[in-house]
């Protein structure tokens, strides 16, 4: 059908397939469904398996105490949708309006949502990423196969990578009782997500929990036995670590070279979009009938000076998934933007980690609640005299006052007394990231509103 | 069944590990496991969790698996009036 | 009328039995500043938002007299406050230490666990009801009910209901903010009483020191986690708190419930035949009729902008969560009491760092006693409506609810 026709006509009869059968793309088609979408509605995946969460692979999978296969995403509502899964995408024909599929299959569409998401960021030198006992985690088989060597009971399980993931690898090693080193190339823990301060904290959480953590440090090579399976591990400060398992949790890469040639504007960074979630071709034109959501998508953010922002976050997912779902069938004026503030949770050794905000843009820290050195506090961080992020270790029910704080730009540093502000929190340190590229101007705005419906922007004069 | 939580919603309030203590487990003060395929017999369990989470974070499956049939369930959260 | 009357007209008895269009107005001035410098908040988002606020302190040591006002007087230095009107990093502490022998992470199953015995108490009470065509809803169900599971909770002898009964009563009078009493007279009646139910607690704390049960207060006294012990007076001040909202606050929850049930048959036939509706009934029974219909005791402790008003360091906030929980604006069609309603996050219980410790238990037991009224109450009918209320405003309920019945089903 021709979509220069009516919006109804898409509504009732139009094609939508959407590539990526995550979390993204689900709640996406939900809620084109949900606002009265009635054409046909196809998903497409190169895993296997039908939609599932990924967060609890790395915890209560790990802890053995959920299967890797039983993570499996619970429905908001029917879809009825013709699911195309275990055959990716390779390809995209922008002019006839067509997704290639691996399997030699091309699928017609009138508009098209790119969910791919990211995969792990593998071990750079293949003969060593393919010795048995090297592994990455980001699917459930990854799950499934990591949980079933950690029951074995390697004597030393080494990480290399302490972002995220690879912290939350090395707790679940700790609380399975087994020996874990972890490699950190930073000077801490999460340090390129929460910087030095919260990092030192998330060192002294890893270290009273017996892991051997090691910072500052590099894995130059991964060696095998004869049978092919990993034995020792060697540092860049020449000593060697006898391991027989290896995570490596060196990040993410984005699922974007199926789109390479396809003109859209889609490279390792993300496939840019505009705060609508249409995708921009190479000419940095916006499309009408493309749209992006998940981490795969790299958006604008008024309240972080319009960069764009692409965010590996759970909510980020979902929230831009209905975003882009609602604007793929909507028409102009009903167009939403997606003003989601960034937010993200960890739980590792115990500790509920929450965060708001851009943390990375901060350039000082101040601890306003609680201490560093009880593991339990709420700290603010700031940017150029406003407060851009904040981060809470076990005092996630004040978080919400944060996100406020940072949706309304105010100042940094608090000008307020509050409870629980201890000596240390008296006034802000360097927030002691290891790269602070970052700008150094941007229009002030604000976001306002209660609902995603009625969220907007605010534009404020900017502070002297 | 399935379910899932919202973690970026979830406060650590414990109410489902409370009412729902064979599906959801504290780890921690505040750090919430929980079993995301938990067995259909924990069914009613889960519901009372579900409906006391005072902020509605945790999300019940409406439907059991692709191209079923809906079935409607009492409590669910909204897709848009919360936050 | 002016707005800056509001508080004192919702306080007054006069309004007891239905506050309701007075927060309606109320809510036309989201904050408000009353005549006696006090800020009432009554809209959903604003209450929210203050209720995770880290600039509000819920302890009144931190008051400052407004112009003309005079403060009420210290508390008793021998009982300090107990973790509800304490804040951080004493409130986390307190509060931590009283979770560990409730629920998780230390004792996850308590509450789970207490299901059956709940269960066999709302039975015998109603067993109690044979052979009479009225009871009253109060005295002969809602009331014991919670009494005898918070003494087998605490450890506290059911026996001694007479004794602490008296006490508990006065101590719940002096939230009342509108009294016949001066308030002076109201304080001292009340701190006597509260030293009275703490005197009564120390003596039974040392007894389970010495034999220690299956109990809170034995394993606050015994216990010792990562926070250590809390300190002899620590544990009374606590298990004041605990005795006195364990059963101060869920005898009005279930009578509020009964009454609504009874103002609204089709739900309660819905009720007897489907008892899973429960669940979601004492969610919106908590929204529609909360049995704390406000927090009269935060203290700015900065000058907060809270829609577009100035609440100036030092004042008096009160947080109107009945109020919130009608707020069109967060609430479709929100004087509508719909057991099925979806989207229901109320304020019943509070929210943040204060939100209600006994929720977990107080719901277990509304749902239980609801479900077994409506299902053995043949043909019931309220014999007066509105009933006679008490009179505290905010721990809000009906003082008797009489009831009259058919029959019994078995």
């Amino acid at each position: 059908m021709a979509v220069d026709g009516s919006d109804k006509a898409f509504r009732r009869h139009g094609r939508v397939v959407v590539v990526g059968a995550s979390l993204a793309g689900l709640r996406a088609a939900e809620t084109l469904r949900e606002e009265g979408f009635t054409g046909s509605l196809t998903m497409i995946g190169d895993e296997p398996h039908e939609p599932y969460d990924r967060p609890p692979l790395s915890k209560q999978v790990l802890l053995g105490r959920v299967p890797a296969d039983g993570t499996a995403l619970p429905r908001r509502r029917a879809i009825d949708a013709e699911w195309r899964l275990g055959v990716a995408a390779t390809g995209l024909d922008l002019t006839g309006k067509r997704v290639r599929l691996a399997d030699g299959q091309e699928v017609g569409f009138d508009r098209l949502l790119i969910a791919t998401g990211t995969r792990a960021r593998p071990w750079p030198r293949d003969a060593e990423a393919d010795l048995d006992g090297v592994f990455v985690l980001r699917t459930s088989d990854d799950a499934a196969r990591l949980n079933r060597r950690l029951a074995a009971r390697p004597r030393r399980v080494l990480v290399v990578g302490a972002g995220f993931t690879g912290s939350e690898v090395a707790s679940a090693c700790r609380e399975r009782g087994l020996e874990v080193t972890v490699a950190e190339r930073g000077p801490a823990p999460l340090v390129g997500a929460l910087g030095g301060v919260v990092g030192a904290v998330a060192a002294e959480l890893q270290r009273e929990h017996g892991v051997d953590l090691r910072c500052c440090i590099t894995v130059t090579a991964l060696e095998g036995d004869p049978a092919g399976r990993l034995r020792r591990a060697h540092l860049s400060d020449g000593g060697t670590l006898d391991v027989d398992v290896a995570v490596i949790a060196l990040g993410a890469m984005r699922n974007t070279e199926w789109l390479a040639g396809s003109g859209l504007g889609a490279g390792p960074r993300g496939v840019a979009c505009d705060a609508g979630c249409r995708a921009f071709d190479v000419h940095g034109i916006v499309t009408d009938d493309i749209f992006v959501a998940g981490d795969v998508a790299r958006s604008p953010h008024p309240l972080f000076g319009y960069q764009f922002l692409s965010l590996e976050h759970w909510g980020n997912a979902v929230a831009q998934a209905e975003v882009a779902a609602h604007n793929m069938i909507s028409r102009g004026p009903d167009r939403r933007p997606h003003l989601w503030v960034p937010a993200f949770w960890s739980a590792q050794f115990g500790v509920n980690i929450k965060s708001v905000g851009v943390p990375p843009m901060g350039e000082e820290i101040i601890v306003t609640q609680g201490s560093l050195a009880e593991h339990r506090f709420a700290a603010a961080y700031g940017f150029q005299g406003r407060v851009i992020a904040a981060v809470t270790f076990d005092h996630a029910r004040w978080i919400d006052f944060y996100r406020e704080r940072i949706e309304s730009a105010a100042p940094f540093p608090p000008d307020f007394t509050n409870v629980d502000r201890r000596p240390e929190g008296l006034r802000p340190v360097g927030a002691d990231f290891p790269d602070p590229a970052l700008p150094t101007h941007g229009p002030t705005v604000t976001l306002s509103g209660y609902s995603p419906s009625d969220r907007r922007v605010v534009f404020t004069p900017a502070r002297a | 069944m399935r379910l899932v939580v919202d973690l970026n919603r979830c406060q650590g309030y414990a109410q489902c590990a409370f009412l729902a203590p064979d599906v959801f487990t504290m780890h921690g003060e505040e750090a919430l496991m929980y079993d995301p395929g938990a067995d259909e017999t924990r069914r009613e369990q889960v519901m009372r969790a579900a409906a006391a989470c005072p902020v509605q974070a945790i999300l019940i499956d409406q439907v059991d698996a692709p191209g079923t049939p809906e079935r409607p369930i009492a409590l669910e959260r909204a897709g848009t009036d919360g936050r | 009328m002016t707005s800056g009357t509001l508080l004192h007209q919702i306080t007054d008895y006069a309004s007891r039995a239905d506050p309701y269009p007075l927060y309606a107005e109320l809510r036309r001035t989201p904050v408000s500043r009353q005549d006696d410098g006090v800020y009432a908040v009554s809209t959903y988002w604003e209450i929210v938002s203050l209720l995770r606020d880290p600039r509000l302190s819920s302890d009144v040591r931190n008051r400052v007299a407004q112009p003309g006002e005079v403060l009420p007087p210290e508390e008793d230095p021998a009982l300090p406050p107990s973790f509800l009107r304490l804040d951080p990093p004493e409130h986390d502490r307190l509060r931590r230490l009283a979770t560990r022998p409730f629920g998780p992470p230390h004792c996850p199953r308590r509450v789970h666990d207490m299901g059956g015995e709940l269960a066999r108490m709302v039975s015998g009470l109603v067993d109690g009801f044979q052979g009479k065509d009225q009871v009253d809803i109060v005295e002969d169900f809602a009331y014991p009910f919670p009494v005898m599971v918070i003494c087998k909770l605490l450890g506290v002898p059911h026996q001694d209901e007479a004794r602490f009964h008296g006490w508990a009563e006065t101590i719940v009078a002096a939230l009342d903010p509108n009294p016949a009493e001066g308030p002076a007279e109201r304080q001292r009646v009340a701190q006597q009483a509260r030293s009275e139910l703490g005197a009564y607690l120390a003596g039974l704390v040392a007894e389970h020191r010495r034999a220690p049960g299956d109990d809170m207060l034995s394993a606050l006294v015994t216990d010792h986690g990562p926070d250590g012990r809390m300190s002899p007076v620590e544990v009374i001040t606590t298990a004041v708190l605990l005795l006195i909202a364990g059963h101060e606050t869920t005898v009005n929850l279930i009578t509020n419930g009964m009454l609504t049930l009874l103002r609204h048959p089709e739900v309660l036939k819905r009720l007897r035949a489907d008892p899973d509706l429960a669940v979601p009934l004492v969610e919106e029974l908590l929204r529609y009729e909360p049995p704390v219909q406000l927090l009269p005791q935060r203290t700015a402790l900065a000058d907060i902008d809270v829609a577009g008003t100035v609440i100036p360091a030092g004042s008096s906030i009160w947080l109107m969560l009945a109020s919130g929980n009608r707020d069109p604006r967060r609430f479709r069609d929100p004087d509508r009491f719909d057991p099925l309603r979806r989207d229901n996050e109320h304020l019943g219980f509070g929210n943040g760092i204060h939100y209600c410790f006994g929720a977990p238990l107080a719901r277990l037991e509304a749902q239980l006693a609801l479900t077994e009224l409506a299902r053995r109450l043949e043909d019931p009918r309220l014999v007066e409506d509105p009933p006679p209320y008490r009179q505290n405003p905010v721990l809000r309920g009906p003082r008797h609810l009489p009831v009259a019945f058919g029959g019994l089903a078995g």
